[in-house]
This record gives structure tokens, C-alpha cells and sequence, in this order.
């Protein structure tokens, strides 16, 4: 019988800077059980979106084909193959909020921003997308700003946020949480249960943009 | 009691929701900080859950020795007058007159004609707080169900006759069941958090607003079925949900709740968020164990059933977040109690979602067999367009619009399936008469579209005919053209309903038919006296249709 040679597999190219960070943040979820959308998230949370040249490296830690990978990352809304603007504004454009004008909203922002619904202004400056149902059905029209929801939107007030968000879009949004104030001065509350109080001076801070 | 405020520490409440913060709770919880420092008042800020009264947020409660005393809804600039009347005084606080002032908040009507029972604790406490939830109740049907077999939870679970919450309105007590009897070498109990309908947000406050209570529902599952594992997958348009979620599973699991051992038994139950990723069809089941697998959200073909080879292959509970939520009440006063609630075999309560343009939205729980008209007017009080309301939908998306003809339909699973309706996830989107519901048929094909995985024909390619369709319906240059239309439409939604897979393209026919049947003049179609709109054929609609001029919308 004739042996056919197998050929042995190119050498892996060696990592860049950013595959690196993809290889560790993959390996860091590899062992839990259905890994893939917990690494995506970790990916698109680091870098603003999951690059390209993030596919084969994910892949090939999980011992699936790139176009497994390539599938998943395109199938879900959430996950996004380019970078979003500086200002990614989500307007909800479901039922709830149609019925307080949301699509007079979105042509508005659109006017705003500059770009169409689904685009990035040429600047890189805002994205606009529209998102369906943030669970503030009672209060709409609703949107979602670089990650924060914001409800009763108007044309006035969406111009404000989206100002707000040019400025300083990289600000973590904090809650101030369960706080007592003696007079003058902020103090943790005594009695509080241990896991409650935040090792920062006692002000929990809950809430903001995921690391 | 002294009533100097510098001697004594004054409770606020401002509720944490990101439905609250939305509207600028926490620029409210800073002005109060800001302004109590500056007349060194002493406060101490709660972060609690919303009320559900959404028109009043941010809602600001303040604790007197008559009760929590409610203002809203408050801007932060509207703070320092409101404490200049006396607002954070607590001896003062009920009596004052200002225009945002409400008085005690548990004598709101809006909240004494409610029966909570699975939102009994909803905006008291803080969600994060153990021992909030365990002096409000907290644990009672957890602590019960360690003293049970996991036979005995099956069958109280079962006698409640709770069913799905989620939509499909299933029997819980069943699905526990059949997961009991299954032999696997690892037992799976899933939450369905994917709250993807329009119109709802139970789940979202739950999750925000009183977490113990899902991850108690979640353990009393585990022991029932004996399960090890637990997921709750939760959209990732809920960031406030995941983060409070994820905080409330670590405190429940430190403090022997959850983890190594349940409640003090032998029995073992890890808990885990996993975050969605914008799919609305992985709130079916079979598509949302996909997601979590790591793969794309394509709907699974049944049987086999996810109660035998759900999560990775193994038998797995799933059950959305109020079925859960509803579990430890049942537990704790007993499943007579709960079943008391209702009417015929809808048993208990739903908390209903008051919706889109509505006066004074929220969150309503009441038994099942109360009515939309008492929903939407006595307590939501109509529009808040102040417009006259056109059309409810009902259950999500693929929920049917329904006209004023049924409005005093009870609000249960039989009677909504009678008239071609579904109760869902009791979401309730109102729209005042601006609305084209010929638009609105054509949003229902449009998302279907959008969101259809992709696996059977008549959901991912008949959306997009349907959207088609709908625009030649209302672009027919003639009465028979559109006739013509008319009938594609309904053999197309007849296909859907009878050949899709799952739910998706199965009931996307639901809102565009009762769209067609209850307002047929929003498609240049003849209007219809309303009453007898519901028993229209499909001959009925094409009749009518080719007896008039085309009528361009």
C-alpha cells in the first residue's frame, strides 16, 4: 500500500501584542464549563470589540475551528467585529417605547449624531444602534449610553446626555450605596453587615462600566 | 424624641433600579447627601429596591415614626426646596404640604390594590442586605424545603398548580418532576433571565431588587430535583441586574445558604451568572442551553425534552425568574395558600408589567382573572398621551394586540388561549390612537426577522415575506389587489403558526393577526364593527375588503 506523507502543520505564527491578551484571558475561562461566550464578553469588555485576529487564538484554546468561533461571534448582537464610536448610543426601538416615540427619537438622534441608525459617524466620534428593550418599559422612550440606561428621553434631554458622554465618556458611573452622613461628614454606618461596606472608606460603590 | 435633626440620624430611602437611576436616582441620593452635609443634618441612604410605582421615580422615602413617608418624583434640583419644607425631618415629614409630597407610601392605592406576594418584599429593603431579607421574611420556604424530601417539595410545588411564568405557562411541579425521575450523572437547574419582551421588566426587578428571593427559588429547586449546579443567564442589556445578581449569589454562598451545603443539609448547590449576548431568541429554552454551551442560540428540536437531556446533555430544570421567585412563598405559607389565588387552573398571582403609553406605569401583582380594563385604567389610569387608548398588547412581542371589545376578558391562560391571545410573561404595552397598527404588524414580522435563529423556513424566510406582504397591503393600488395581499398574509402566518419550530416564528402571526382582525382600517381595509371583529374569517377580512375602494393609509 502506498503511504501518503503527511505533511506536518506550518508553525504557528507567534502572537501579537493583542493575541497575547486573548490568549490569557481565554486560557483564564478555558476551564469552565461552555467557555466561549464568558471569553468573548472578557474580549469585547478589554478591547471594545472582538478583533478579527482575537478568532484563531480563542479557537485554537478551545480546540474548535475558526469558523465555530467566527459563528458565535457573529450570531449574537452584543458581540461587535469593529470598534463602536467614542459615544455608543442605543436606542430602544420595541414596543414599549414606540408607544411614547421612539422612532421620532431615533430619527432625531440620527440628526444629532450625524450618522444613520446602525453606522459610526466618519469622526469615530458616535455610533448609533437600535437595541430592543432595556426593561424600562414604564418610562420610555428609553436609551442606553456607553452602557448606562437613561429613560424618559427627550429631544432636549438626549442632546444632554450625548454632550455629557463626548466629555467624558471614560468616567465610570458609580452608585453611591447605603452611605450615613453624620453631620458634616461621611463615616461607614456602624452595624452594617461585614460584606456590605466597601474597603473604600465606607462608601459602597456599586455599579459603573464592567472592568 | 428629640426633635432637633442634628441628634438624630434620618433614614432615607432611594431605590437602587437602574429604572430609578435611569431617571437620576443617583444624582438625587448625591443632592441629599450634598444637602444634608451642608445643613449638618445626620442621614444614612438606603439604596433599596423600587416600589414599581415608575412614574414617581426616583421616589424618595423617608422613615417617620408613622412610616416610610414618600416624595416624588424628585429631581435633584428639587431637593433643597423639598428639605426646606421639612422633608427630612421625620416629625415633619407627613404633615408637609408640597407638591411632589405622596404621604405614606404603603397607603398608595396603587399599591394597596395590589396583592404581592412574590413582590411582597419589592422596594422595602435593601437587595443586598441579609439581614434585610431574612427580618422580611427571607428563607422561610427555604428553611422548610431543607426539612423535606425532595419528593414532598415536588408535590407542594405541584399542588400550587404554579405554572411557567415565563409564557408558556407550563406546570413547575411537572418539569421538577420528570427532572427528579431522570437519571443523570449531573442534574441542571437553569434560570431563564433572557427577559427579551417588550413591556416587561419583572425580572429585571427582581434580579435588582430582591436577589435572595430568585437564588432561594433556585436552591429549593436544587434540593427538589437534586441538582448541583445552577445557571441564571441574563441579558446583557441588564448590567445593573448582573452586577447586583452576581453580588447577592457571593453573600448567599458566604453566609451557607447556597454552596458546599444548602440551608445546613448535605445537599450541595453552586450558583452561577452567565451573561447574555443581545439574542432575543435565546429566551427560548432550548436555544438559551445552546448559549450557555458556548454555541450559537439555535433552537434545539424537541423531545428530547430539556427535563431529560437539557444542559449539556444532562436532565435540567428550567424555569423563568418569577416562576422561581414564586417558589418560596409557596414553600414557606403553603401551597393551599397560593392555589387560593386565581381562578380555574391559572392559580396564583402574576406580577403584571404596565407598559408603553401609560399614565402611571409599574409594577401591578394581582391574582389571576383581573381584567385589562381594571389594569390599564382604574390602576394604570389610562394614557399618559391623555389620548384615548387604541390598542393593549399583551405578552411580549408575540403577544396579541387586543381591542376594547375584550378588555373585561379575565386575565388568565385559558381564557386569553380562547380568543387567540397570550397572558406571556404579563407584559402590557398600551398605545393611545396615534398608533398604526399596520406599522406595528409589520414591526412584529420585521423582529421576527432580525431575530429568527435561523433554523426552520417558516420563521427565518416567512418574516421577511411577511414584512413584504404587509407593505403590499398597504401600498395595494386597489381594493382586489389588496384582497389578494391579504390572503398571502394569512396563509403565510397560517404556515408560521402550524411549521415553525419554537415560539419565535410560531406566534410572530399572533400580534400581526389580531392587527389585521381588530383594526383592519390601519390597512386600507374596511373598518369592522369591533365586536364581531374577533369571529372574522379568513374569507370575513377578503369580503369586506373587496366590497370597498381602496382606502391609502
Amino acid at each position: 500500500m502506498k503511504k501518503i506523507p503527511i505533511k506536518a502543520l506550518p508553525a504557528r505564527a507567534p502572537d501579537s501584542e493583542l493575541q497575547r491578551a486573548v490568549r490569557t484571558l481565554a486560557l483564564a475561562h478555558a476551564a469552565r464549563p461552555g467557555p466561549l461566550l464568558p471569553i468573548l464578553h472578557a474580549v469585547q469588555d478589554q478591547f471594545g470589540h472582538v478583533p478579527s485576529e482575537a478568532v484563531p487564538v480563542i479557537a485554537e484554546v478551545l480546540n474548535l475551528s475558526r469558523a465555530e468561533v467566527h459563528g458565535v461571534v457573529s450570531y449574537y448582537h452584543h458581540f461587535r467585529i469593529e470598534p463602536a464610536g467614542g459615544v455608543l448610543l442605543q436606542l430602544c426601538q420595541a414596543e414599549a417605547c414606540q408607544a411614547r416615540g421612539a422612532s421620532e427619537l431615533a430619527r432625531e438622534a440620527e440628526k444629532i449624531a450625524g450618522c444613520a441608525m446602525h453606522a459610526t459617524h466618519p469622526d469615530g466620534s458616535i455610533s448609533l444602534e437600535p437595541v430592543y428593550c432595556l426593561g424600562l418599559c414604564a418610562m420610555g422612550p428609553a436609551v442606553m449610553v456607553n452602557g448606562r440606561p437613561h429613560g424618559r428621553v427627550s429631544v432636549s434631554r438626549l442632546r444632554g446626555l450625548i454632550d455629557a458622554a463626548r466629555v467624558a465618556r471614560t468616567e465610570p458611573v458609580q452608585m453611591l450605596a447605603r452611605v450615613g452622613v453624620e453631620p458634616a461628614v461621611v463615616h461607614p454606618r456602624v452595624g452594617i453587615e461585614p460584606a456590605a461596606v466597601h474597603p473604600r472608606a465606607g462608601i459602597e460603590l456599586v455599579g459603573g462600566a464592567q472592568p | 424624641m428629640s426633635g432637633s435633626p442634628a441628634t438624630q440620624t434620618v433614614r432615607v430611602f432611594i431605590p437602587r433600579d437602574s429604572a430609578a437611576r435611569a431617571v437620576g436616582a443617583d444624582e438625587l441620593a448625591q443632592a441629599v447627601l450634598t444637602e444634608a452635609t451642608r445643613l449638618s443634618v445626620s442621614v444614612e441612604i438606603v439604596r433599596n429596591g423600587s416600589r414599581g410605582l415608575f412614574w414617581l421615580e426616583p421616589l424618595l422615602e423617608v422613615q417617620t415614626p408613622e412610616g416610610r413617608v414618600g416624595f416624588g418624583p424628585v429631581g435633584a434640583e428639587e431637593l433643597p426646596g423639598l428639605v426646606a419644607s421639612g422633608a427630612l425631618d421625620p416629625e415633619r415629614a407627613a404633615s408637609i404640604t408640597h407638591p411632589l409630597a405622596l404621604g405614606r407610601v404603603d397607603e398608595l392605592p396603587y399599591l394597596r390594590q395590589q396583592q404581592r406576594l412574590t413582590f411582597a418584599r419589592m422596594g422595602l429593603t435593601d437587595p443586598l442586605s441579609l439581614s434585610d431579607y431574612e427580618a422580611h421574611g427571607g428563607w422561610l420556604g427555604l428553611r422548610q424545603a431543607a426539612s423535606l424530601s425532595g419528593e414532598a417539595i415536588v408535590q407542594q410545588v405541584l399542588d400550587s398548580g404554579l405554572r411557567g411564568r415565563g409564557g408558556a405557562a407550563f406546570p413547575a411541579g411537572i418539569k421538577w418532576k420528570t427532572v427528579r425521575a431522570t437519571a443523570g450523572p449531573q442534574k441542571y437547574v437553569v434560570c431563564n433571565a433572557d427577559e427579551g419582551d417588550s413591556g416587561t421588566f419583572s425580572d429585571r426587578m427582581t434580579m435588582e431588587g430582591d436577589p435572595y428571593l430568585l437564588i432561594e427559588g433556585m436552591a429549593i429547586a436544587a434540593l427538589a430535583v437534586s441538582a448541583t449546579q445552577g445557571y441564571v443567564y441574563v441579558r446583557s442589556e441588564y448590567p445593573d441586574a448582573i452586577e447586583t445578581l452576581t453580588e447577592a449569589i457571593a453573600r448567599a454562598r458566604a453566609a451557607g445558604w447556597i454552596g458546599e451545603s444548602v440551608a445546613g443539609t448535605d445537599a450541595r448547590f453552586q450558583l452561577e451568572v452567565r451573561k447574555a449576548a443581545g439574542s432575543y431568541v435565546c429566551g427560548e429554552e432550548t436555544a438559551m442551553l445552546e448559549s450557555i454551551e458556548g454555541k450559537r442560540g439555535i433552537v434545539r428540536a424537541k423531545p428530547p425534552l430539556p427535563a431529560i437531556a437539557g444542559l449539556f446533555g444532562c436532565p435540567t430544570v428550567i424555569n423563568n425568574v418569577i416562576t422561581f421567585a414564586s417558589v418560596p412563598v409557596i414553600l414557606a405559607r403553603g401551597p393551599e395558600f397560593y392555589r387560593d389565588f386565581g381562578v380555574g387552573r391559572s392559580t396564583g398571582t402574576l406580577p403584571f408589567q404596565l407598559a408603553g403609553n401609560i399614565r402611571y406605569g409599574g409594577l401591578v401583582e394581582r391574582a389571576f382573572g383581573v381584567t385589562l380594563r381594571e389594569l390599564v385604567f382604574d390602576i394604570g389610569g389610562g394614557t399618559a398621551s391623555g389620548r384615548p387608548v387604541k390598542a393593549i398588547q399583551v405578552g411580549g412581542p408575540l403577544g396579541a394586540y387586543v381591542p376594547q371589545s375584550r378588555w373585561d376578558v379575565p386575565l388568565a391562560y385559558e381564557a386569553y388561549a380562547a380568543m387567540g391571545a397570550t397572558v406571556g410573561h404579563g407584559g402590557i404595552v398600551v398605545h393611545d390612537d396615534t398608533a398604526d397598527l399596520s406599522k406595528l404588524a409589520r414591526y412584529a414580522m420585521a423582529f421576527c426577522a432580525i431575530e429568527s435563529c435561523g433554523k426552520c423556513t417558516p420563521c427565518r424566510v416567512g418574516s421577511t415575506r411577511g414584512v413584504e406582504v404587509i407593505d403590499r397591503i398597504v401600498n395595494a393600488p386597489d381594493g382586489q389587489a389588496r384582497t389578494q395581499q391579504v390572503d398571502l398574509l394569512r396563509d403565510l402566518c397560517d404556515t408560521m403558526v402550524h411549521g415553525s419550530l419554537c415560539a419565535m416564528g410560531g406566534m410572530t402571526p399572533f400580534p400581526v393577526l389580531s392587527a389585521l382582525d381588530h383594526y383592519p382600517q390601519d390597512f386600507g381595509l374596511a373598518a369592522t364593527r369591533e365586536h364581531d371583529a374577533i369571529h372574522q374569517s379568513k374569507q370575513g377580512v377578503g369580503q369586506r375588503a373587496a366590497m370597498t375602494p381602496s382606502q391609502e393609509t
